[in-house]
């Protein structure tokens, strides 16, 4: 066990935890932030994509040791024109089946778009890759990206 | 004048002869110079063992041309991952978002190492022979610029290198311990780095 400092959405925790343990495991369990989904465990389904510093993140992979001292974003604290835009598609296209990976694809949509604001196809395709949706509703989420990608701008 | 025309020709017999043996002489030491050594066989066969370790899925998963391998049997890596510009992947699918360069995560079972990335592409050994990476590892361009110290030190101290020889629960490590290993790399180095013939 350690004292463990984190920012998340802005704002500084404290936890006394395992250096080792997932973030997910600290969102979720100690910090009651459940809008952050565990899907496999293995960092193979996306479902518990955070942002650290900017970056999406696995957090059922990411430790707290190496998320400590770092930007952590979740989805409830998510924000800014392209978080907006995302959202905004997300609703209009009503891209949700179960849910359940949605988090965790928007997470990684932001991210997507956040360095490129006109993605390809390919560019979707590539960066969209590790977040896996049961209901297979990937047209729509590649719909939404690129409706994102109008409202933020990128395709003009 | 009869014997003066013998002896002319017998002086220039002479000196056709001894110019012939010296040009050929000269071939023979340029030859001499020109062939390639005989290879030390001891460093031959330290060779051998360095590139078990080399071809080893923990070593050769990661030196690929666009996406890495993963797993012992050295399978597609999952989920597909591109290299990028920068080595470190695409825009949402990048190395750091599960590798941890704290190291392996015991939880998920994802490795992790400081640097975490695909080697350069212009150090990629995918489907090299044991002769083809060898003479690569001596090439600055395809060896990231290194001289043979530097290839020393490289497999010597680099973290992500050593990560190899503690691969996590689940993975094999590379199949001879460090200590062998750069004693291998020495006696490799010293005999001038010879590599076998294809």
């Amino acid at each position: 066990m350690a004292r463990i400092e984190l920012k998340i959405n802005g704002q500084d925790r404290q936890l006394d935890a395992d250096p080792q343990m997932p973030l997910l495991w600290a969102l979720r369990d100690l910090l009651d932030m459940t809008g952050t989904k565990y899907g496999c465990g293995r960092a193979l389904c996306g479902a518990c994509t955070v942002h650290i510093d900017g970056e999406a993140a696995r957090s059922c992979s990411i430790m707290l040791g190496e998320a400590q001292g770092r930007e952590i974003t979740t989805i409830e604290g998510v924000s800014g024109p392209v978080a907006d835009a995302v959202v905004g598609a997300w609703r209009e296209l009503d891209v949700v089946q179960c849910g359940y990976c949605q988090s965790g694809q928007i997470m990684s949509a932001i991210t997507l778009l956040s360095k490129n604001r006109k993605p390809s196809d390919e560019d979707i395709d590539a960066s969209m890759e590790g977040n896996i949706c049961r209901c297979g509703t990937y047209q729509r989420i590649r719909a939404a990206i690129l409706e994102s990608a109008k409202k933020i701008g990128g395709d003009q | 004048m009869g014997m003066r025309r013998t002896v002319a020709l017998l002086r220039s017999t002479v000196t056709s002869i001894a110019l012939l043996s010296a040009l050929a002489a000269c071939d023979g030491r340029e030859k001499k110079s020109m062939a390639r050594p005989e290879a030390d066989p001891g460093a031959l066969r330290a060779w051998e063992q360095i590139a078990t370790v080399l071809q080893h899925p923990r070593c050769l998963n990661c030196h690929q041309v666009d996406t890495p391998l993963q797993g012992d049997d050295g399978h597609p890596h999952n989920p597909r991952v591109t290299r990028g510009p920068d080595n470190l992947g695409v825009a949402a699918m990048r190395c750091t978002n599960c590798h941890n360069q704290k190291g392996n995560n015991p939880s998920s079972g994802v490795p992790g190492a400081p640097h975490w990335s695909l080697a350069p592409l212009s150090m990629s050994w995918a489907d090299l022979s044991s002769a083809a990476l060898c003479e690569s590892l001596k090439d600055p361009k395809r060896n990231g610029g290194r001289s043979a110290e530097d290839l020393k030190k490289h497999m010597g101290e680099d973290k992500l290198v050593l990560w190899g020889w503690e691969p996590g629960a689940g993975r094999e490590p590379v199949p001879v311990d460090h200590a062998s290993f750069l004693q291998l790399l020495t006696t490799w180095v010293a005999a001038g780095m010879p590599c076998p013939k294809e």
